[in-house]
């Protein structure tokens, strides 16, 4: 049997019906891996002895009947900016490189007590802090689908690694698209749920109020059975909130009759959807992020729309509003917050320290130019900046009230639709390095998932094309606060469709030249 | 003619809170302990942990706020103080700038013989820092993070005092306020009060402040008296020789009565205040705010009102009775138990304060039982043991809280009022001092002394003086 080729549910279902054993999974993460991830570098640490050793633990509650969960005995990889207990956690950072924690991130915790296996932990840009995952200490992943692109990022290392079959599934952290984004250039499913959702208590911080764990998984069935798994209210998280619905499993039906849809104007030009001219209302904001939209993927998007107004939804064109001041409000919120939540790596207590200083203020100096990157000096000072006296209220105060209009815009929103349709990004993977030359082209690329962020909502990615080049291409749907479950049932309804075009390929990556493999269940049907 | 100056004082001060907690995690707060050993993930900065907030500290926070009469603010949040330094784990300090607990308050305060209004600008709840300690042997500095993350409150008065003996009222007044409702037990010497203090000095009739200066590092009312007086005279000297006097911060230092300048204004820190995000916003209802009313006890002022009222205790005795509320509340249980105010009063006023000045103790740190107190209080008042005796047995409740009643039955301590006995004594007496008993006989009353002396010796104390007395003057009077 190929172990690859299964989902993190199907390994699931076969670990408790002992048809494969725990150490087998994991085993086979572990060969993949050896025989990827030299040309993939989705991970910074990978622990192998010690993942053994847990498979052997998790076997035997299993075999007990201790265990039973869907995911217990599946292999799982965790990006690098949570805190796992006595394993290297550096959020890909050169001032966490020798940083070992003493305590687990609690939705980490969560998946342990559901029996999962932690592999390893994966690459990220530095801090959460870049969408390529090229500002890492520990060099740039790749893209499995073309080793000469980007992942995206941050999560890039976890997608990475789920899209090129090292591991089922993995953990991700969402700060302004840094799960969904990464998942549409790799093609896999991502979800950043409601903020609250998921404790990020372990989680280490980057912008506190927007940051958000969610799983990355290969199909929607996956993240919902992870979500459900790692969703809790947290008293060590004072944020975290107290859900009863977090049951999203009950929610994977394919029907989508009479759910409303709405495709935003601001985000695909004017008549994208329906053809029609379009009545009058501003043209100029609504332009803002259409421009930038690259043809292939709104013309894969807007398939999927199509396909699932065949399924009974009711899909129609509107306009957001006030798109154009995601970016600078995020900016100055996430780096505001950033320049302060990082502020504890001074080579006082842990982490590097620079070797030759003169007094304190020069041991902070040189610690801190030495052990940051340049992407996130550049926000800690922009973050620094926009906090100073006298500058707080024309930034920082402005910022927190553009965030609460887009919340009421997403609220007006949500008064007529259940769900937002949006790109993920504007583009597919750009290739390596073409991003880090213009920090400020990259920032706005993030055009379409910061939003999300800035309002708390749920929001998920799924592969929905290809591009000409066989990139990956993912749409992103967008829902009210605590409405994960319509997210989960119009995604799968349309995977349930498409599940044979995109979920059940994979790139071989171990030949000479690049292949696109099937999956052998996916395989048989096409015949 | 030499000009008359005023001198204009606001204090800010910091009072720790009597939680057993930390303000954002469950270490305990306990003083002293190993280095680092009362720490966390959270009280040390790690990478991922979050605050959580102790309910307590909120709830301690709003009854001081309550008690000085200030508004409390029924949405408040809480705020980062962004500075680096290494006894400040997170290089943060979460404090209140935008919406603290707690404003627009007052307290009453009387110095030298005059009333006045102390304002309150406002009160909010902070985490305090850890503990740097430089080891001159190794040359290098340690951090110790068992005081991080101490609950406190800063209470920052308006510019309103004019001298240090308005200072020491107002800072008594927080005291008596603060121990009374259990918040802290604002001892200066252990740091668990501090004030900082603000000072400028003006030509009377002025309507304009004066540049101000802050002082800071004064860890009792006599450094706090000195600092006032030294720096109100730095001030006038430097005006009177045309300086400027410069806004900056000053440390006092006791040892040497001199401040010196910490920083100015210029390189003042610019701490980059914003709302912190890892705690939500405190809504505190109306009705919570009732609860805590209703649990307010009664505080010094009520207190000393009614000790006069209904006990009928002198106005000198209920402030002395009352500038603590451990002594209160002794007083008044062992009151509520023998019934008799006065004489527990006494014993309060006269030995235990005796006492607790011979050991160099506060009334905060008596260890006896009202019951013990009054069950004393019993046994002399009905005459089962004399004053002596009484005296002796109350040193033994001080130390010990020993029973008082056991006590005395164990060493045989009762007063002895056997006629027989007493008057076989006497004559003794009588016979073995003819130089005292005739210079009673001369007119000497005193002389009698002698012979009772003589007697309680050698009952060992133990004997009714009353019923000595009486036997030898019936006896040498007839």
């Amino acid at each position: 049997m190929d172990i690859l080729s299964l989902t993190a549910a199907e390994l699931g279902k076969k670990i408790q019906a002992k048809e494969i054993t725990v150490k087998e999974a994991v085993l086979a993460c572990f060969s993949r891996i050896e025989a990827v991830e030299g040309k993939v570098n989705s991970f910074v640490t990978i622990e192998k002895e010690r993942a053994l050793a847990r498979a052997w633990e998790v076997q035997k509650a299993i075999d007990e009947g201790t265990l039973t969960g869907p995911l217990a005995g599946v292999p799982v990889a965790i990006k690098d900016n949570m805190c796992t207990r006595g394993m290297l956690t550096t959020c890909s950072s050169k001032i966490l490189e020798n940083f070992i924690p003493t305590y687990t991130a609690e939705a980490v915790l969560n998946l342990e007590r559901a029996g999962a296996v932690v592999i390893g932990k994966t690459n990220m840009d530095e801090f959460a802090m870049g969408s390529t995952t090229e500002t890492s200490y520990y060099g740039e992943t790749k893209n499995p689908w073309n080793l000469e692109h980007v992942p995206g990022g941050s999560s890039g290392g976890s997608c990475a690694a789920v899209a090129a079959r090292e591991v089922p599934y993995a953990l991700g952290s969402d700060t302004g698209g840094s799960i969904r984004q990464p998942s549409a250039y790799c093609g896999v499913v991502g979800i950043k749920p409601t903020y609250g959702t998921v404790s990020r208590y372990g989680l280490v911080a980057y912008g506190s109020s927007l940051d958000q764990i969610g799983p990355i998984a290969r199909d929607v069935t996956d993240c919902a059975v992870i979500l459900e798994a790692i969703a809790s209210h947290d008293e060590k998280d004072s944020t975290s909130i107290s859900r009863e619905d977090t049951d999203f499993t009950s929610a994977l039906v394919q029907d989508v009759k009479g759910l409303r849809i709405g495709i935003p104007r601001d985000y695909f030009g004017d008549t994208p959807f329906s053809g029609k001219d379009k009545k009058q209302g501003d043209g100029s904001t609504t332009q803002a992020a259409a421009e930038g939209l690259d043809e292939e993927i709104k013309a894969s998007i807007l398939e999927a729309a199509k396909s699932l107004e065949e399924q009974g939804a009711v899909v129609e064109e509107f306009d957001l509003g006030l798109v154009k001041y995601a970016i600078p409000a995020y900016y100055v919120i996430a780096s505001a917050e950033a320049s302060s939540n990082l502020s504890r790596f001074d080579g006082v207590k842990y982490g590097y320290r620079t070797n030759e200083y003169e007094e304190l203020h020069g041991m902070y100096k040189r610690t801190r130019s030495e052990g940051f990157g340049e992407e996130v000096k550049r926000r800690i000072m922009l973050g620094s900046f926009v906090l100073s006296s006298g500058y707080y209220d024309a930034y920082y105060l402005k910022a927190l009230r553009t965030k609460a209009l887009i919340k009421k815009a997403f609220d007006d929103a949500f008064s007529r639709y259940d769900i937002i349709l949006a790109p993920a990004a504007p583009q597919a993977a750009p290739k390596l390095g073409a991003s880090l030359s213009d920090p400020l082209k990259m920032y706005l690329s993030d055009i379409y998932t910061i939003s999300v962020n800035l309002a708390g909502l749920p929001g998920i990615s799924i592969p929905v094309g290809r591009t000409g080049k066989g990139l990956p291409v993912g749409m992103q749907m967008i829902g009210d606060c605590f409405q994960e479950k319509k997210l989960f049932r119009a995604a799968y309804t349309y995977e349930c469709l498409t599940r044979k075009k995109w979920v059940s390929k994979w790139p071989d990556l171990t030949e000479e030249k690049d292949s696109v493999r099937k999956d052998a269940a996916a395989g048989r049907e096409e015949k | 003619m030499a000009k008359q100056y005023e001198t204009v004082i606001g204090l800010e001060v910091h009072v720790e809170l009597a939680t057993k907690t930390k303000i954002f995690c469950s270490c305990s707060t306990e003083f002293g302990g190993a280095p680092n050993t009362h720490t966390c993930p959270v009280c040390t900065g790690m990478p991922g942990s979050l605050p959580v907030l102790n309910k307590q500290v909120v709830e301690y926070a709003m009854a001081v706020g309550l008690a000085t009469n200030c508004k409390i603010t029924q949405v408040c949040k809480f705020d980062r103080k962004n500075y680096f330094y290494p006894d400040n784990p997170q290089n943060y300090q979460i404090s209140q700038l935008y919406l603290p607990i707690a404003r627009d308050g007052y307290v009453e305060i009387e110095a030298g013989g005059t009333k006045k209004k102390v304002r309150i600008h406002e009160m909010h709840m902070e985490e305090d820092a850890g503990k740097l300690i430089h080891d001159e042997w190794e040359d290098c500095s340690l951090v110790d993070y068992n005081r991080s993350g101490v609950p406190l409150i800063e209470i920052v008065s308006e510019p309103d005092m004019r001298s240090s003996e308005e200072v020491i009222a107002y800072l008594e007044k927080l005291r008596m306020i603060c121990q009374y409702l259990g918040a802290s037990d604002c001892k200066l010497q252990e740091g668990s009060m501090r004030a900082d203090v603000n000072l400028s000095v003006r030509e009377v009739g002025a309507s304009e402040f004066g540049t101000r200066t802050e002082m800071k590092n004064l860890n009792s009312f006599k450094a706090i008296t000195h600092a006032i007086e030294g720096e109100r005279e730095r001030q006038i000297e430097l005006i009177e020789e045309g300086k400027k006097v410069i806004q900056e911060t000053r440390r006092w230092d006791d040892n040497k009565e001199y401040s010196y300048a910490m920083r100015s204004k210029e390189d003042a820190q610019d701490y980059r205040y914003f709302p912190e995000p890892d705690l939500v916003p405190i809504v505190i209802s109306d009705e919570w705010i009732e609860e805590i009313r209703s649990r307010q006890p009664e505080l010094r002022t009520e207190k000393l009102a009614r000790y006069k009222e209904e006990f009928d205790i002198p106005q000198y005795d209920a402030e002395i009775l009352t500038s603590s509320k451990k002594m209160a509340d002794i007083f008044e249980a062992a009151t509520a138990i023998c019934k008799k105010p006065k004489k527990v009063s006494n014993w309060l006023m006269v030995e235990t304060m005796r006492l607790l000045n011979e050991n160099g103790k506060e009334p905060s740190d008596i260890t006896f039982s009202p019951e013990n107190l009054a069950k004393l209080v019993d046994l002399a008042d009905a005459g089962i043991i004399n004053s002596s005796v009484a005296k002796e047995v109350f040193e033994k409740i001080f130390a010990e809280d020993i029973d008082p009643e056991k006590y005395v039955e164990e060493k045989g301590l009762r007063t002895v009022n056997d006629e027989g006995a007493l008057r076989k004594l006497a004559e003794e007496a009588i016979e073995s001092n003819p130089k005292a008993v005739a210079d009673y006989k001369g007119g000497k009353e005193k002389a009698l002394g002698a012979l009772v002396g003589q007697i309680m010796k050698a009952m060992k104390g133990k004997a009714n003086p009353g019923m000595v007395n009486q036997l030898l003057k019936e006896m040498l009077d007839s």
